[in-house]
């Protein structure tokens, strides 16, 4: 029986403790010669500052107490397919949060920041030596930025061949939808290609839909339902034989390294999810980081700065624009303080310790696969690889979600639900190399019970969860009366 | 190996379950001559070893060899009060995500609530999303919005005093989509402050979808905006305003002032430098304009027993329903970051924020003074908040690295992002530096001014 207990209630709204007068932090006086303010542009009582006031101590407990109201990696199994919610090693922290980083500002010159470059090189390389391209940006914030740079990059090199009836972007129907989405941003219209039914492109459709208005393709590999495309070199070799590019959606990398390089597979440009594969912390929605790796025919094209080295062996490090750059995809440099939680976590590995990272995550799905499948029917029966695809809708009358809502009262995070698209009612599991065998039978326990559940007391489920803080949720009314902000 | 749960023993009992008799058994899907490659890495660090390694290259940053630097150019040396760290470093919150169950997430979704409040409140505006990458996404993302709220307008008009990177990024989202810019007046010239009111409601057309403008704009001048909503919107067009959170606690907000979208780069607020990132993209607009709104939005609601609770909402706009017809691909954000600064601001208060804007302004203004008494030095612009321009008689490059070598940078040469401004330097003073500092950087650039002034006279008189 599910057992799981959130440590205390939810507190109220900071503006609703909020009370006249009230401090947290204290600032000096001004110590310098008084400068007088212009009056007639500073803000008027009708525009008064309102913010919450609180004591220091008020915002601790405020915080603390929010805290406690979330599931996380560090309290809880979190198997949310396709996030690759693996532990975040605390040292990561340590490193972010030196002050030679934390305090250097960006437009320090090349000359007094060499560390901070150094890192940037190193990690470009690596980079690129585990996925096989030839180059790394660090630019982009997050994996949805990462892909607008690809096909970005994608159109750059057909507009510089002057070839510019290449209007479609291919996308397999078990896409993410940052892909179809990034496809419109970057000026491309989507043209959806079918899966079969091993959960896989369907190479026919594929073939049938390359021509010469085909910019490109974007392939998630291992794929959404967990599957690695076994016709990659196919798809690919049908993308360029029209002469599209292939773009990698590196969601999944957590599957392959020291697996497979999707570089050595003809991959023209791929992201990265530091936040994912690299263990930099997901916080909540983000920050993340996306770099992109590119094979040769597209290096030219990547976004800067990136960094380069003088001519000696040893430093001059200095940033440089590629030649045919596509621009500049945020300010500054990437964020820059994932990049080098992202550097410390391959550091600490070496080649033999990625290898295991991917070893253990897909033994792991593969062991969870199997002890799951009883209580809910995994979809594609197969081996799988990072994650796979369950079906949550089989017992009468009862909804994935309600499953998902469910194992929340057993101390799981759901899974990810209703996702990909193209199996209906899915639960998408990742247990991720971090977890240990009693976890993972623990939780295939957990799931058993909410399939008897399921048959003996489906209500149980329908009013699910019970043990979080708040009860079931109600999203439609949150939509019909939108209220977006403290009311007064 | 550390970080991963097994042991051999289990990998033995799992491969047994799975009938499998190694690993390597997991991998047959994958084409066998592309089947685990040799990958060429540094060899493995333990955490002692990695911290050696850091500590070396921290010290060869400046930060880390404690040079005193007055760069902004948009992001800032701000106070950060000690729970800001200690706070969002929590696990609770550093290593949850996307709270896509709200139930087991209200830590999350709640903070965001917050955040969303509390920043419409400092903007005066009525919705705030939970972020953006940046302020220079902020800003892009904001054209894009204004191209879809503006039917039939395909055009935008940037400010040429928006920062010059920002400028770069608004065209590389932009460009292809087919929106044009057109850019009005960059401050290329030595001492220019870049377009006039006139020249910027002059540039706006019958296509144009809004104006962009950055207040404090780039080389830190603050510039009266009122009137300019309503004369930017007899013409059809929006107006996108661009703010440092800061100086927003101090002067009339972008919503009084009549802004349909206000941008912002939210590291002032309690987030730090980190060499470029991660930072936090403000965005807020007008609650007509909220169902084109880019970016995740928390609401409120009840549960099924009546009690208050909060989810995300207005999915519909977003990728992972509306995939193609999504209002942006935005999916991760920067979730910790709207939290340190939702955390900040609780910390500081309103009495704390407008404090620490007054110490900008009053620090900021002191430095100006003494560095214009300095001979050859001016300043620009005329009304500025926490950073301004400083002229100088010799070459800047040469200012900067004389006083780098003793130990103060001054500021960021100018012909970084305008070849021709070669003389100039842009300084920021924030309430983070104390009198001494403020002192220190004249007497560093009243030095090098100087002693660069003689080496010039030197090799003249050589000649």
């Amino acid at each position: 029986m599910s057992s799981y207990r959130f440590d205390s209630p939810i507190p109220p709204l900071l503006y609703e403790i909020s009370r006249p007068g009230r401090r947290g932090v204290l600032l000096p006086e001004s110590d310098v010669p008084d400068t007088p303010l212009p009056d007639n542009l500073v803000r008027s009582d009708a525009d008064e500052l309102r913010l919450p006031e609180v004591s220091e101590q008020d915002v601790v407990r405020h915080f603390t107490k929010l805290s406690h109201a979330n599931m996380s990696i560090d309290t809880n199994f979190y198997p949310l397919g396709s996030c690759t919610m693996k532990y975040n090693p605390k040292i990561n922290e340590a490193v972010a949060s030196h002050p030679g980083f934390a305090s250097q500002h960006p437009l320090g010159r090349e000359e007094d920041t060499q560390g901070a470059l150094a890192v940037m090189y190193r990690l470009q390389h690596m980079l690129a030596e585990i996925s096989g391209f030839s180059a790394v940006s660090l630019q982009p914030a997050a994996g949805a930025q990462g892909e607008l740079t690809g096909i970005l990059m994608i159109r750059a090199y057909h507009e510089s061949r002057g070839d510019t009836k290449r209007t479609k972007i291919l996308v397999p129907d078990s896409a993410h939808g940052t892909n179809p989405a990034t496809v419109t941003m970057a000026g491309y219209q989507t043209v959806e290609i079918p899966s079969n039914n091993r959960g896989t492109v369907d190479l026919d459709a594929l073939r049938a839909a390359c021509g010469d208005d085909v910019a490109g393709l974007m392939i998630t590999n291992p794929n959404t339902a967990g599957l690695f495309e076994e016709d990659i070199v196919a798809i690919v070799d049908a993308v360029h034989g029209c002469g599209g590019l292939v773009y990698g959606d590196g969601a999944n990398f957590n599957a392959i390294l020291g697996i497979v390089r999707p570089g050595d597979l003809g991959v023209d440009v791929m992201h990265f999810n530091l936040h994912k594969t690299f263990s930099t912390p997901h916080g909540g929605g983000g920050p993340g980081a996306g770099p992109v790796g590119a094979a040769p025919v597209l290096a030219p094209f990547l976004p800067g700065p990136i960094v380069t080295r003088g001519g000696t062996d040893d430093g001059d490090y200095r940033f440089t624009m590629p030649e045919n750059t596509i621009g500049r995809l945020k300010s500054f440099h990437g964020n820059f303080g994932m990049l080098l939680r992202a550097y410390a976590y391959i550091m600490m590995h070496g080649a033999d310790g990625l290898r295991a990272i991917s070893d253990n995550a897909v033994l792991n799905a593969n062991y969870l696969r199997v002890l799951t499948e009883r209580a809910f029917p995994v979809k594609f029966k197969r081996t799988c690889m990072h994650e796979f695809i369950s079906v949550g809708s089989v017992y009468d009358g009862v909804s994935t979600m309600d499953v998902a809502k469910r194992l929340l009262d057993y101390g799981f995070h759901a899974p990810t639900v209703y996702f990909p698209l193209i199996v209906k009612d899915a639960l998408m599991i990742e247990p991720t190399e971090s977890e240990n065998r009693e976890t993972l039978e623990t939780f295939a326990d957990a799931l058993q019970a909410v399939a008897d559940e399921a048959q003996n007391n489906p209500d149980l489920l329908h009013d699910a969860p019970h043990t979080t803080p708040l009860r079931r949720l109600d999203e439609v009314s949150a939509v019909r009366n939108l209220v977006l902000r403290y009311q007064r | 190996m550390a970080y991963i749960g097994n042991t051999d023993a289990d990998r033995r009992i799992m491969l047994d379950r799975l009938g499998l008799s190694s690993i390597d058994d997991l991998f047959t899907d994958i084409p066998a001559d592309h089947r685990f490659p040799e990958l060429e890495l540094p060899p493995a660090q333990t955490e002692l070893e990695l911290l050696r390694d850091i500590e070396s290259l921290a010290a060869q940053n400046a930060a880390g060899s404690g040079m005193l630097s007055f760069v902004g150019a948009g992001v800032y040396r701000h106070f950060i009060p000690a729970i800001v760290s200690y706070l969002s470093g929590r696990g609770e919150f550093a290593t949850a995500y996307t709270p896509y169950q709200a139930e087991a997430s209200q830590g999350t979704v709640q903070t965001i609530f917050e955040y969303q409040s509390m920043v419409a409140d400092l903007l005066g505006m009525d919705v705030v999303n939970a972020s953006h990458y940046d302020g220079s996404t902020a800003v892009a993302e904001a054209a894009i919005m204004a191209v879809r709220s503006t039917r039939g307008r395909s055009q935008v008009v940037l400010s040429g005093t928006l920062h010059p990177e920002y400028i770069q990024v608004t065209r590389t989202y932009l460009k292809p989509q087919g929106i044009a810019i057109d850019v009005v007046d960059p401050p290329e010239a030595a001492g220019s402050t870049g377009p006039t009111m006139e020249s910027l409601l002059a540039a706006i057309g019958d296509d144009t979808a809004c104006l962009i403008v950055q207040n404090p704009d780039f080389l830190g001048r603050y510039v009266d905006l009122r009137g300019l909503a309503d004369q930017v919107h007899e013409r059809g067009a929006l107006l996108v305003v661009h703010i440092d959170p800061i100086a927003t606690a101090l002067f009339t907000s972008p919503g009084a002032l009549g802004a349909d979208i206000v941008t912002g780069e939210g590291q002032p607020l309690g987030i730090p430098l980190s060499y470029g990132g991660p930072y936090l993209g403000i965005f807020a607009a007008r609650k007509e304009l909220v169902r084109k709104m880019p970016g995740r939005l928390a609401g409120q609601t009840t549960d099924t027993t009546g009690a208050r609770g909060f989810v995300l909402t207005l999915n519909t706009r977003e990728q992972h329903i509306r995939r193609d017809k999504a209002t942006s691909n935005i999916c991760t954000n920067q979730g910790l970051m709207a939290l340190r600064a939702t955390i900040y601001l609780a910390a500081m208060g309103p009495k704390g924020l407008s404090q620490a804007a007054r110490l900008c302004w009053q620090n900021a203004h002191h430095a100006a003074r003494l560095l214009a008494e300095i001979p050859g030095c001016s300043v620009l612009p005329d009304l500025f908040f926490k950073e301004f321009v400083l002229r100088t008689p010799v070459p800047a490059a040469d200012v900067i690295a004389r006083a780098a070598g003793a130990g103060v940078v001054p500021g960021l040469a100018l012909d970084r992002y305008y070849p021709e401004r070669t003389h100039e330097i842009l300084i920021a003073v924030t309430e983070a530096y104390a009198r001494a500092d403020i002192e220190r950087l004249a007497d560093a650039v009243r030095e090098a001014v100087t002693r660069t002034a003689d080496a010039h006279a030197g090799k003249e008189a050589l000649r």
